[in-house]
């Protein structure tokens, strides 16, 4: 047995994540840094946002790293990352159809793929190419004009044939004879997936090395508004006074709106998804079928990750359906029939707060300082990044940021819609 | 399986309906404000409580009807009701 060194070094906790302090701290025994340290609820804070998953996090993580602002609490009603954030399919892409939302998403993928080093926590990030097919004509238009949007933009995609696409991936039914043929795809290359609990502890860490607060177990009951202003909120632990409230709380954020007396068009549903047992790699890129209702993609463990459309219907409900895995099972199927003996681990739900527009809503409300990153539907993990980089900036000049602009609240009264359903779900 | 019962055919399987959405007054569009209009295509809301909606029977008598169903727990309750036939929300007629 190593005995381990006692000079003042090697009590020092190692803070930085390196081979070198892995190293050392293997042979010095010298105790890691915690990375959540547990803070009593002060009764003030400049700005509180409500929801730790990765939009909470990653605006407290630019608040403090671009604006020195760090007098700030995160809260979630349970444990961080418990919400969206830890229940999405990891994909991440950029392929979307207005010019408003390719840049933005854009943007995320460029602050995502730099994230591991921003972080210093391997964030498992893995380019893998993103295919999205189109089995009649109406989808293969569409993917035609979404590939020229996104070429406009700088974006990487194309439209490819049934030949290419069995080259890309080899177990793919690509023949005539599939019930649903494939006509092409549309290929976009930048596309891949990330580990999304890896996303929210990185956050995490690093905002609270930098002294933001983030409590867990607590949850907002109540907004105080006074005068047309937000000026606190009340939770389980008792009142919190903030000249800034960020509701960053997806399938739940017209519940938390609702209590700053601020409504919004949003309707919440559930999402299933389920993973299979680990297998040898064969499926490099992210597979994407909008006629199918299906999408599969290979973590790096080897399990087959599966996602779908919206449960058909509104709910609060996180319990899971036969018929969801029936259903996700047939299309797989029909996508990759030598799949037929792979068995399911386990499937999950999650909940979509859909917008009418298939778009989010982001930047100010009605009430002065209650700001929403919400809306987020069924595409709220890639854009975690950017959108916590938008909403820092918004906190600390008090200017909406031009990337977000066109994603305000008042689009929905001043005829401004940002029509995203067809690059944003799979469900039509 | 969720069941929703149906007032024509009694419990069936929720797969069998086509689900409409929160039962919202259509106001008249003549005399509608901007605004009013507005509220009427776009804002929902949203309860994760009791709430009444429209639902139609697709895969059975095909009959439109209302019923209060428990946006948390997926319980309804009472018997569903033929009104709300066609002012119910637009929401749930794609998904």
């Amino acid at each position: 047995m190593v005995r381990p060194l006692t000079s003042k070094l090697s009590r020092r906790p190692v803070k930085k994540y390196s081979a070198v302090n892995i190293l050392r701290q293997g042979i010095t025994r010298a105790p890691w840094a915690p990375v959540l340290v547990p803070h009593e609820l002060r009764g003030r804070y400049d700005v509180v946002i409500i929801g730790g998953g990765v939009h909470g996090l990653a605006t407290a993580h630019y608040l403090a790293s671009n604006h020195g602002i760090t007098d700030v609490a995160v809260l979630d009603k349970s444990y961080i990352g418990s919400g969206g954030s830890g229940r999405n399919t990891a994909i991440l892409r950029s392929n979307y159809l207005t010019p408003e939302g390719v840049r933005f998403y854009d943007r995320s993928m460029e602050l995502y793929r730099n994230l591991a080093a921003d972080l210093n926590f391997n964030v498992m990030f893995a380019k893998r190419g993103h295919l999205t097919l189109a089995h009649n004509d109406g989808s293969l238009r569409t993917m035609r004009w979404r590939a020229e949007v996104n070429k406009l933009q700088g974006v990487d995609s194309e439209v490819v044939g049934p030949a290419e696409i069995k080259k890309l991936v080899p177990y793919m039914d690509t023949s005539e004879h599939a019930r649903y043929p494939i006509l092409g795809a549309l290929y976009h290359p930048p596309g891949g997936i990330i580990r999304h609990d890896a996303v929210v502890w990185g956050y995490a860490r690093q905002v609270s090395a930098r002294g933001v607060h983030i409590h867990q177990d607590t949850e907002v009951r109540g907004i105080d508004v006074a005068g047309g202003k937000v000026t606190g909120v009340r939770t389980n632990r008792g009142d919190v006074a903030a000249g800034t409230v960020l509701n960053c709380t997806a399938g739940w954020s017209s519940l938390i709106s609702e209590m700053a007396g601020v409504s919004m068009p949003v309707e919440t549903f559930p999402l299933q998804a389920a993973v299979t047992e680990p297998v040898r790699p064969f499926l490099d890129a992210v597979v994407v079928s909008a006629s199918l209702h299906v999408y599969v993609s290979q973590t790096d463990r080897g399990e087959l990750v599966f996602g779908a459309s919206v449960d058909p219907f509104g709910s609060y409900s996180m319990r899971g359906s036969l018929e969801f895995i029936e259903g996700l099972a047939g299309h797989v199927l029909e996508l990759m029939p030598s799949l037929a003996k792979l068995r399911l681990l386990r499937s999950w739900a999650g909940l979509c707060d859909m917008t009418p527009d298939f778009s989010p809503i982001m930047g100010e409300t009605p009430v002065q300082g209650f700001l929403i990153d919400v809306g987020w539907g069924t595409y709220g993990f890639k854009a975690g990044p950017v959108s916590g980089e938008a909403m820092a900036e918004l906190v600390a000049t008090g200017k909406t940021p031009e990337i977000i602009a066109p994603f305000d609240l008042a689009r929905f009264t001043d005829d401004r819609l940002m029509g995203e359903k067809g690059a944003a779900s799979v469900g039509h | 399986m969720m069941l929703l019962p149906c007032p024509w055919c009694g419990p069936r399987n929720v797969t069998e309906f086509a689900y409409r959405g929160e039962n919202i007054a259509r106001p008249d569009p003549n005399t509608a404000d901007k605004a009013t209009w507005r509220d009427y295509l776009y804002y929902r809301s949203n309860r994760a409580g009791w709430e009444r909606e429209g639902w139609f029977h697709r895969a059975g008598c095909r009959q439109f009807f209302s019923i209060e169903r428990n946006r948390t727990t997926n319980e309804t309750r009472g018997v569903g009701t033929p009104d709300g036939a066609g002012d119910a929300a637009h929401s749930g007629d794609s998904r």
